[in-house]
């Protein structure tokens, strides 16, 4: 299971990555306390659960062709975050670094863009908004 | 033929519903359905090309061919991370 409700458990994702190769590389993606200059409180993510978890395991299938050497573990959480909460972790291990940072950014960069899940963003007046990067200047 | 419809997120808050049974004519490809939607639902409008669509969970060509049964959903702009 990729995705979980509860808070991220990073030690296990280490724990499920590591092995006695040379190179780990941790992605955590955080809760901000702003975003596009304005000030966020809290972060409702919501998947379409059964897609996510496809959707992130052929993300991992892909990459386990595209770097054989590299072991890669995923979460992403959802549900309501505060600021300073982490929503995503990503761990690659790999005998040598450069697979290792390669691997992890082109998950996180495939997870964000691939993965039917979304973000609501909330402000200290109240007010919420759906988070669109597309729309973003 | 029946189709069951899911929405997520904004879409899910501009239709007011998260899922809906749908009847809809034989042949009817992903494009006719949205345009169906669009016809019914203001935000839908403002989108000028359709959305990325799932239908049973993998993402799907807008001329795909429904089929009796399939889960479909049109998915708003993703942002995980």
């Amino acid at each position: 299971m990729f995705l979980t409700t509860s808070p991220i458990d990073l030690a296990a994702l280490l724990a499920e990555a590591r092995s006695s190769d040379g190179a780990l590389c941790l992605f955590v993606g955080v809760v901000r306390d702003h975003n596009d200059g304005r000030a966020t409180t809290a972060i409702q993510y919501e998947a379409y659960g059964p897609m996510a978890e496809s959707e992130m395991g052929r993300i991992a299938e892909g990459l386990a062709r595209e770097f054989p050497v590299v072991k890669i573990g995923m979460q992403h959480r959802v549900g309501r975050l505060g600021v300073g909460d982490a929503s995503v972790a990503i761990a690659a291990v790999s005998p040598h670094r450069a697979d290792a940072f390669a691997a992890c950014r082109a998950a996180i960069d495939r997870v964000k863009t691939a993965v039917p899940i979304w973000k609501k963003e909330f402000h200290p007046d109240g007010s919420s908004d759906w988070v669109d990067p597309t729309q973003r200047t | 033929m029946r189709l069951r419809l899911l929405h997520f997120a904004s879409f899910r808050e501009a239709v007011g519903r998260d899922e809906e049974e749908r009847d809809v004519p034989e042949g009817t490809r992903v494009r006719d359905l949205w345009r169906a939607l669009a016809g019914e639902v203001a935000l839908f409008r403002q989108f000028p090309v359709i959305p990325p669509a799932a239908v049973n969970r993998e993402y799907v060509e807008s001329d795909t061919v429904l089929r009796d049964g399939d889960e479909v959903a049109f998915l708003p702009p993703v942002a995980g991370g």
